[in-house]
């Protein structure tokens, strides 16, 4: 072992970074994505801000599932295809680190900048002060394990050569507990409840992604 | 070799799976009609008829058994699905491959059945009740996973595949339910829980067709499974010596044609 995981982790995380941004529009396209289609929601239903911000919390989930989509495709198979994940399992370096690297930037590209637009989302639907906070957070803790069925799905469709339709197919029924519960967060703080149960359900879902995520999708890897 | 794990591997082998699986199953079907066809009779005409629900209670009969169906072939799916995973034992993963269509199709009665009696007795084909819900994601999980396995070509490689995503399902399917359990609660819809309280209370005229048909359904899974796991199993091992041999018994011929 001439180096540390921390060195591959780090340096993987360089070089995704940088594809990501060689690639500047394809890799804002999901960001862009959210913005329409935040847009057609009062435009669909109407402007008028009391029933816009009762369904804000649910649009800025519903939102997030899909952009998250968008980024999945490329997530293993761009690798796949040009050999670089054959010479990462040749390399005899754990394959978990791998992942988790990518699994990060992932989170870093498509995550989080949704997170740091939906107090704005939120805002524009005249969603009030506590209930934006509870989105974050609903946000915050939330999508690290969306990521995780979508690294799973990219995992298992990594070999193929469109993942597509499937892929979606199997990511958003997995999801559907974060939704309910991301979205419940925020509906609970507007009807006056407390936000704590649903917010202490994600927080246990993003432990269990972050601990058992990576090996789960680097097995799964292995496996395809 | 212990014993036991000489007879799993041995049954595991596609030969022997499918001389063995061609002798259970006139017994299996035998059973079912033993069971479903005195279990449909006594739900659909001898079972009194419900002091609320009228007749539409007979739905019960065959929607109950199917609820449970489409939860155990999920897990069975999954179960058998990673003993495909871990042993790389073939008929392991032929088995879970050919029992999702079936959970999906019993996970598909149920939902029909259910709005079926639901407008009689609701007044709607559809409510988002938690446990009409959770059924739908079901029935979404099983498609995701039959999708997965018909999207790759070959068939190991498939069954890895869908046995991952499968377990993973498995997983999370009580964290769905719970977790529309809760949204349902949150959001205080309609509080037509029929069998909420005093379910315990079932007479014995509608318990016995009601055990009947679960047992007739859990039969038919077995056979409908066996008999596709045989076509299936004869499809993946076309090029094999031992099919073409049974081929050969089949035609009562030695001419069986150059195949490529």
């Amino acid at each position: 072992m001439p180096e540390s995981g921390f060195g591959l982790f780090f340096g993987l995380l360089r070089r995704d970074a940088l594809l990501l941004y060689r690639r500047r529009s394809e890799t804002l396209a999901p960001l862009w994505f959210a913005l329409i289609v935040a847009t057609a929601f009062p435009l669909a239903l109407g402007p008028e801000s009391a029933k816009l911000a009762r369904i804000a919390g649910g649009v800025v989930w519903v939102i997030f599932l899909l952009s998250s989509l968008l980024s999945l495709d490329s997530l293993f198979r761009s690798d796949v295809e040009d050999g670089a994940f054959d010479v990462m399992l040749a390399s005899r370096r754990s394959l978990t680190v791998v992942v988790a690297a990518k699994m990060l930037l992932n989170w870093l590209s498509t995550a989080l900048p949704l997170i740091l637009l939906a107090p704005v989302l939120a805002y524009s639907y005249d969603l009030d002060q506590g209930a934006q906070q509870v989105l974050v957070v609903s946000l915050l803790l939330g999508t690290p394990l969306v990521c995780m069925f979508g690294a799973l799905a990219a995992a298992l469709t990594a070999q193929l050569r469109r993942g597509g339709v499937l892929l979606s197919l199997i990511v958003l029924p997995l999801t559907l507990p974060v939704l309910i519960f991301g979205a419940g967060a925020v509906e609970a703080v507007l009807t006056g409840g407390s936000a704590r149960q649903p917010l202490l359900f994600l927080a246990a879902g993003a432990v269990v992604s972050i601990s058992f995520g990576p090996w789960l999708i680097a097995e799964t890897l292995k496996t395809g | 070799m212990h014993p036991l794990l000489l007879w799993f591997h041995k049954t595991g082998s596609p030969p022997e799976f499918y001389r063995l699986s061609g002798k259970f199953l006139p017994w299996l079907i035998a059973l079912t009609a033993l069971t479903g066809l005195p279990g449909l009779y006594l739900g659909l005409f001898e079972a009194p008829a419900d002091y609320l629900q009228r007749e539409s209670v007979r739905i019960m009969y065959i929607h109950v058994p199917s609820a449970w169906m489409s939860m155990f072939i999920f897990a069975f799916m999954a179960v058998v699905g990673a003993v495909g995973l871990i042993w790389r034992v073939k008929i392991a993963e032929v088995l879970a491959r050919c029992a999702a269509p079936i959970g999906a199709t019993f996970t598909a009665i149920t939902l029909i059945t259910g709005s079926l009696w639901g407008k009689p007795t609701w007044g709607t084909y559809w409510v988002w009740d938690a446990r009409l819900t959770s059924e739908l994601v079901l029935l979404f999980l099983y498609f995701g996973v039959m999708a997965l396995h018909n999207a790759i070509e070959d068939p190991r490689r498939a069954a890895r595949a869908a046995a991952i995503l499968a377990l993973v399902g498995l997983i999370n399917l009580p964290v769905i339910h719970y977790s529309v359990e809760w949204w349902n609660t949150l959001h205080q819809g309609q509080s037509i829980r029929l069998f909420a309280s005093d379910k315990s209370s079932i007479d014995p005229s509608m318990l016995t067709p009601l055990i009947l048909m679960a047992f007739a359904t859990k039969f038919w899974f077995g056979a409908s499974l066996l008999s596709r796991a045989r076509v299936q199993v004869l499809e993946q091992e076309s090029g094999k010596d031992w099919v073409r041999q049974l081929v050969r018994k089949e035609l009562g011929t030695d001419d069986l044609g150059k195949t490529p």
